[in-house]
């Protein structure tokens, strides 16, 4: 194999690639990268066995032919060659990957292609396309919300699956942590209508939005009720889905919050932002005491201080204190769009839903702490 | 007012000659002084060191604390040999009295052997509540002499005495011995006190001349009392480090006080280095009265090897109680929770999760673990299994109602309502049916 590749293409690709590939792995051939090299393009692949992914650039190929070196070290070598620079990537007597570019010249041990473990796709029977942005959105306005906790393994990833109401259906992203739950939806593409409920893994979401900011065009999706492929313009991500149940979130997303708040959006987060600066790293809770079209929010740290701050809003239910996570809330705001949020209150141990007056797709739940 | 007098005697003659008993400072060059101090004392205990006035830190080690205490409250016990400990058949010997040492039974023995070595010996379980009882009016009379009280154990704590011999008009010495006589007389049980420059000294000191006893060690002395010492006596030589050493041909500190820092750092590490310092005397750790609990732990041995997931978890779920109790108590709660398994050859195998806000809830202690016992069943036999918690949180963002399962939002407010009526009504008065499985 001989090939070669202009820096900057080799590095944004290895870029995209690299990141799939675990920092430790007990198998070690998990910890290269595949390169294969035919007729004027490269691909390169990764995989951690639940995620592959597969990206193309293109090249000139004076000899055809693959290998796999270690997926940072070639990463780090590119990443520090000068910008505009040309590499040139020999495979000499099977085992040796020599990487030039300019005065420099790195000699890198190869294993063997054959071993790379390829992730077999299978039938995938449920094909729709997403525009990039229509995409992007789905999992920004969720992403966030996911939960860590490896118990509720079930919960680890984005529910993406049809929603009926009023005789419509649509595409639906559902995340939650039992703290939060975010909820967006959007147009049903076609193709999609007989998909199954599925939940795609927090590492596969991060992969795919990272492509998403740098490919444009329609992304599609195949799907079957166990895997999940993302076909970009020159790349393409296989991953594993989550096998569970995600719990039914319906009935925990309130109907009859009847005491409406309104107030501008980026006030409010700024606000917050300002008096959480006393809580400690240990707690983050914000307190919120609902007056007539005023807020009065607090902070009380025993170690820290105390933080307290008005705001003025639109309210005229009855007046209480209700408490929230600063942290979660802010996630929240970020992804608000409109001017004003709209948060709809019950009591301050009930859920509370927060909603995006320029997007009704969308709907967040917060849980309150006690305060 | 009798202390008052006692100052102004003492300030005539030097304070570095005292006896235990009497509690009288006496002329160190004459020995046969009688007529100081109380007439009738015969100053059979006394403490003489050209540092003595000098000295503030202390350790204060209780004789056999739990065969002294399980004496005090038995006299019939008195001349026995007692053993506190296990009685099941993997039982361990936790104090030994001293009547019972004589005998080559000593703490952390399997209790079989200890058997063998004394058949006359009485062996009664571990009281824990009265333990720390008494662990407390110790304690309560250590704090009223220096806040700077630092407990080690149930039974031992360093004191430092520095500027409190202004306020009670003695020094260190001379109010440590009078506090092993009021614990004596007061609660009943004997201590050992080690009294030097440092804690590394003062540790080593109150292991010298056990039970009863009073070691002084001073600056001037320092190196040549430790370099008849093996290096084990070092805090935080383990067994391992001492085999590598002993590898090396180090066993005594006068072999590492010979040696260069440099030479020690490049073998060990930085443990060498402290090494270094510790076997020349030096010690520059300051003593803190209030240790943070970083970590809450309860563990249990099995009296016939396990490997059965319902077993285990009926084990489990106790310790999630034990834990979660001394949590409640603390008013603390954790974020990572660490399951521990001793297999049948003695491998330790610990696995943690850390979850995304702090809990002190049995239930949620009981589930985390279990999910992370179920994939470490597979036939093997355990003997032990543990539960800790770590990474403490606050209270206001522990076991906040969850919005997907109202099934563990009901579980935590049934464990409140559980633990309110043990509050009114003792902690039997209620269990879970898990546990009468």
């Amino acid at each position: 194999m001989q090939v070669t590749i202009e820096r900057n293409a080799l590095l944004k690709t290895l870029g995209h690639v690299q990141s799939v590939v675990e920092r430790r792995n007990t198998i070690p051939i998990l910890s290269n990268v595949m390169i294969e090299a035919e007729g004027d393009r490269v691909a390169l692949t990764a995989t951690d066995l639940d995620i592959s992914i597969v990206e193309n650039t293109s090249a000139s190929v004076s000899q055809a032919g693959s290998t796999t070196v270690s997926a940072h070290t070639l990463f780090d070598i590119v990443r520090k060659l000068p910008d505009g620079s040309e590499v040139n990537l020999t495979l000499e007597d099977g085992d040796r990957l020599v990487v030039t570019a300019g005065r420099s010249r790195f000699t890198l041990a190869c294993l063997d292609r054959e071993d790379f473990p390829i992730m077999s796709e299978g039938d995938l029977p449920h094909r729709f396309a997403l525009a990039s942005e229509e995409l992007k959105r789905l999992i920004d306005k969720a992403r966030f919300a996911i939960s860590t906790e490896e118990t509720r393994y079930y919960l680890n990833g984005i529910y993406l699956h049809v929603a009926e109401h009023d005789g419509n259906s649509s595409l639906r992203a559902v995340a939650t942590d039992g703290h939060r739950l975010a909820q967006v939806e959007q147009e049903l593409p076609g193709g999609a209508s007989s998909m199954p409920g599925i939940i795609i893994p927090r590492k596969t979401v991060g992969e795919v939005r990272k492509l998403l900011d740098e490919i444009e065009g329609n992304v599609n999706i195949a799907l079957s009720d166990t895997k999940i492929r993302f076909s970009f313009e020159g790349a393409t991500i296989i991953s594993k889905l989550i096998d569970g149940t995600f719990p039914d979130y319906s009935r925990v997303i309130p109907q009859g919050n009847d005491k409406m708040l309104e107030m501008d959006c980026r006030l409010f987060a700024e606000s917050v932002d300002r008096v959480s600066t006393i809580s400690s790293d240990k707690t983050r809770s914000v307190k919120i005491s609902l007056g007539a079209d005023i807020l009065t929010l607090s902070v009380n740290s025993p170690d820290s201080g105390t933080a307290r701050e008005e705001l003025s809003a639109s309210y005229g239910a009855d007046e209480f204190d209700i408490g929230f996570n600063s942290r979660y809330l802010l996630d929240i705001l970020a992804q608000i769009e409109s001017e004003s949020v709209q948060i709809l209150l019950a009591d301050p141990s009930a859920p509370t839903v927060l909603k995006d007056l320029m997007d009704e797709a969308v709907l967040y739940v917060l849980m309150p702490m006690r305060v | 007012m009798s202390q008052q007098k006692d100052t102004t005697d003492n300030t005539t003659c030097t304070q570095e000659r005292l006896c235990r008993d009497c509690l009288t400072f006496l002329d160190p060059h004459n020995d046969t002084q009688k007529t100081a101090g109380i007439p009738e004392c015969l100053h059979r205990r006394i403490l003489q060191h050209p540092e003595l006035s000098q000295l503030s830190i202390a350790h204060v080690d209780c004789d056999a604390f739990y065969a002294t205490v399980e004496k005090r409250d038995n006299p019939a016990l008195t001349h026995t040999p007692l053993i506190i400990g296990g009685g099941g058949q993997r039982g361990v010997v936790s104090t030994a009295c001293y009547v019972a040492r004589m005998n080559g039974v000593h703490s952390a023995m399997p209790m079989y052997k200890a058997r063998k070595l004394c058949p006359d010996a009485v062996i009664i379980p571990p009281d824990m509540k009265k333990y720390s009882k008494v662990s407390k009016e110790i304690r309560a009379i250590m704090r009223a002499l220096t806040p700077l009280v630092e407990p080690l154990s149930i039974d031992e704590a360093f004191m430092d005495f520095s500027g409190t011999e202004r306020l009670h008009g003695q020094n260190a010495a001379w109010l440590l011995a009078n506090m092993a006589k009021e614990i004596e007389d007061k609660i009943g049980i004997t201590v050992s006190i080690g009294l030097a420059p440092n804690k590394f000294l003062a540790k080593i000191a109150s292991d010298m001349d056990k039970p009863r006893g009073f070691t002084v060690v001073g600056n001037s002395e320092k190196k040549d009392f430790l370099a008849t010492l093996p290096i084990t006596k070092i805090y935080g030589i383990g067994k391992k480090t001492a085999a590598r050493m002993q590898k090396d041909g180090l066993s005594m500190i006068s072999q590492v006080q010979q040696m260069e820092a440099s030479t020690l750092a490049k073998r060990y590490g930085e443990i060498g280095l402290r090494l270094h310092q510790l076997a020349l005397g030096d010690d520059h750790r300051p003593i803190k009265s209030a240790r943070k609990t970083k970590s809450i732990s309860s563990e249990t041995t099995f009296n016939h090897d396990l490997y059965k997931l319902e077993d285990l978890e009926k084990l489990l779920w106790q310790l999630a109680e034990n834990v979660s109790r001394d949590l409640k108590a603390k008013e603390m709660a954790g974020k990572t929770i660490t399951l521990k398994l001793k297999t049948n050859s003695h491998r330790i195998i610990t696995r943690s999760r850390t979850i995304d806000q702090p809990t002190q809830l049995a239930e949620t202690l009981f589930e985390i673990s279990r999910d992370m016992l179920k994939h470490l069943i597979n036939g093997t036999p355990y003997r032990l299994i543990g539960i800790g918690i770590s990474q403490f949180g606050s209270l206001a963002d522990a076991d906040t109602p969850d919005l997907i399962e109202p099934n563990r939002t009901k579980k935590a407010e049934i464990e409140r309502a559980m633990d309110q009526l043990r509050g009114k009504f003792g902690n039997s008065s209620i269990k879970k049916g898990r546990s009468m499985k």
